[in-house]
């Protein structure tokens, strides 16, 4: 791989990443709060390219022959070439977020134990994330959402007995750790769309429990009102 | 692309098919297929294969362009008479001094390989510049902070990263002033004269493909273990003390995670001992897949052989006693 080469490869990459981190493409694979890093770095990448394309084709002959010697010598780093693998996943196929496979094949996320759940804020229904929910009627007995009515958002997987449950992946850094939270779904209408659709659900606590056969961690119920599919929403992880 | 092909000085007239020829058909070749590309990554297991790859690369993207940005400026800007001034003349008391001096420099562990070659070629005795190697991607602020964000509930988890790394450093850098030979060693040809500015980029373009390169093969196989291993069989190994020590030991080394990412991946195996995960962190930034193919690469294949394996049994021996004493 010679230095030409590189400097297409890492111009594609850096591209790639800026691409990525322009638009909404990022949240995919990582959390929101690194975007600026990846822009910067991405302006590096597409830097270094410009600049070793600079440097190989300016008019100065005995420093670039210089250096054509020692690049011969030196081994070219082959290894290089893997870079266009990301390129190819980021600008060509563009894997979408994680979603029902992984939260089939994984346990749902043992939800955290906190020492003071505060009220619901106002709102009928009012909106809760997944893990607060199961948190709240795991670790407190539903109290602090009993006679509220919510509204919960997720995709639809399939649970160990067959039925659709509610689900959404977890990211604390990036999708390579991405674990699921499940709650079950129970009475009112019957949820009838395939796994991975997205649906915005209106019910109340329910007391009905269940445990995850892939981890053995409890699994909320919520007891369904109403339902409605929608598209994705932007940031897919909680 | 004919133009470059004449403006070739002769010595690279030789190759006959270019790598920017070979890069060219390949590009084409996958604009035409972009189809089948998508249409292949189609099965649910596959898709998500892919995910997680991109994932891992795009996460550690900014942390190795800056890891890469700051060996060049130290391989480049900072005069190798720095070095001698700085450390201790005596071997012995050089190891911990570099060990330490590990903690300002903050670099991932695919910026700290490139790094330590140019310390031993600027005349660092050899001892030293390898604490410094197994130290810096350990136990600098943002690998310690970013531990401290990933276990919000142990903080003493901190603590116990930074000492076990030191000291497994450190007892390293002494080992190879009693057993260690230089002719182990082999450094690749130096880079060629020329401005500050050409040295510092093409340091840059040199480290950036080389360690880029070996952080996708790392995230292919995170990747790969992330999909294949079933979370069950990790349940079953987490229940054993000493089993599930040796797990995440050999996992470290398996996913070959950047050490600023690593502890979030520590703090999400939740079903594993505080022991076990804390010999993942110490484990994890010295011996990995990826760290091995680069210490090849840029130490040579006699000294990985024999520093890995040697590195990767005392990791583990000072993780578990620090985990037993601290956690």
């Amino acid at each position: 791989m010679n230095r030409q080469a590189q400097a297409v490869v890492l111009l594609l990459f850096g591209g790639a990443i800026l691409k990525a981190s322009a638009t909404d493409l990022h949240l995919r694979y990582v959390k929101e709060g690194l975007r600026p890093f990846l822009l910067v770095s991405g302006a590096v990448l597409v830097a270094a390219a410009v600049m070793t394309m600079w440097y190989e084709y300016r008019p100065s002959p005995p420093s670039r022959r210089d250096s054509g010697v020692h690049d011969h010598g030196h081994g070219e780093p082959r290894v290089g070439w893997l870079l266009l693998l990301p390129v190819i996943g980021l600008l060509l196929v563009a894997p979408p977020a994680l979603g029902s496979y992984t939260a089939q094949e994984s346990g749902t996320l043992p939800a955290a134990a906190e020492s003071d759940y505060a009220p619901l804020p106002e709102g009928d229904p009012v909106p809760v994330g997944l893990l607060d929910y199961a948190s709240r009627v795991i670790y407190d007995d539903g109290r602090s959402v009993a006679g509220r009515r919510l509204l919960l958002t997720g995709f639809l997987t399939t649970g160990p007995d067959g039925a659709p449950m509610l689900a959404r992946i977890v990211v604390s850094c990036c999708a390579a750790d991405g674990r699921p939270i499940k709650v079950g779904l129970t009475g009112g209408p019957a949820v009838d769309v395939p796994a991975g659709t997205w649906v915005q659900v209106t019910g109340r606590h329910s007391t009905r429990r269940t445990t995850d056969p892939v981890n053995q961690a409890d699994i909320a119920y919520l007891e369904v009102e109403q339902w409605q599919s929608i598209t994705a929403p932007k940031q897919q992880y909680e | 692309m004919t133009d470059t092909q004449t403006l070739d000085p002769p010595v690279r007239r030789d190759r006959g098919i270019g790598s920017v020829e070979v890069l060219a058909a390949l590009l084409i070749l996958l604009v035409v297929l972009r189809g089948h590309l998508a249409g292949l990554a189609g099965g649910a297991r596959l898709q998500t294969w892919t995910t997680v790859f991109v994932s891992v690369l795009v996460q550690a993207v900014p942390f190795l362009v800056f890891g890469v940005v700051l060996s060049a400026v130290i391989a480049v800007f900072v005069p190798s008479s720095f070095w001698a001034r700085a450390l201790p003349r005596h071997p012995a008391l050089a190891v911990p001094a570099a060990g330490l001096a590990g903690v300002a420099l903050p670099g991932c562990e695919c910026g700290s390989v490139p790094v330590a070659g140019s310390l031993i070629r600027r005349g660092v005795t050899p001892a030293a510049a390898l604490a410094f190697l197994l130290a810096s991607p350990a136990i600098n602020p943002i690998v310690l902070t970013a531990t401290a964000v990933a276990f919000p509930g142990n903080p003493e988890m901190v603590l116990a990263r930074g000492l076990a790394s030191l000291v497994v450093a450190v007892l390293m850098g002494w080992l190879w002033l009693r057993v260690g030979r230089a002719d182990w060693i082999r450094l690749p040809h130096q880079e060629a004269g020329g401005s500050k500015g050409l040295a510092f980029w093409s340091a840059v373009r040199h480290d950036m493909v080389h360690a880029g390169g070996f952080l996708v093969l790392g995230a292919a196989a995170a990747a790969s273990i992330n999909v294949l291993v079933p979370e069950a069989w990790l349940q079953t190994l987490a229940g054993n003390p000493v089993l599930s020590v040796l797990a995440l030991a050999v996992l470290a080394v398996l996913l070959s995670i950047c050490s600023e990412a690593d502890a979030f991946v520590a703090a999400s195996l939740s079903q594993f001992s505080l022991t076990s995960r804390l010999v993942f962190l110490v484990v994890g930034p010295m011996v990995d897949l990826k760290l091995i193919a680069m210490q090849t690469g840029v130490l040579g294949r006699r000294f990985a052989i024999r520093f890995a394996p040697a590195t990767f049994v005392l990791a583990v021996l000072v993780g578990s006693l620090t985990g037993v004493v601290l956690l």
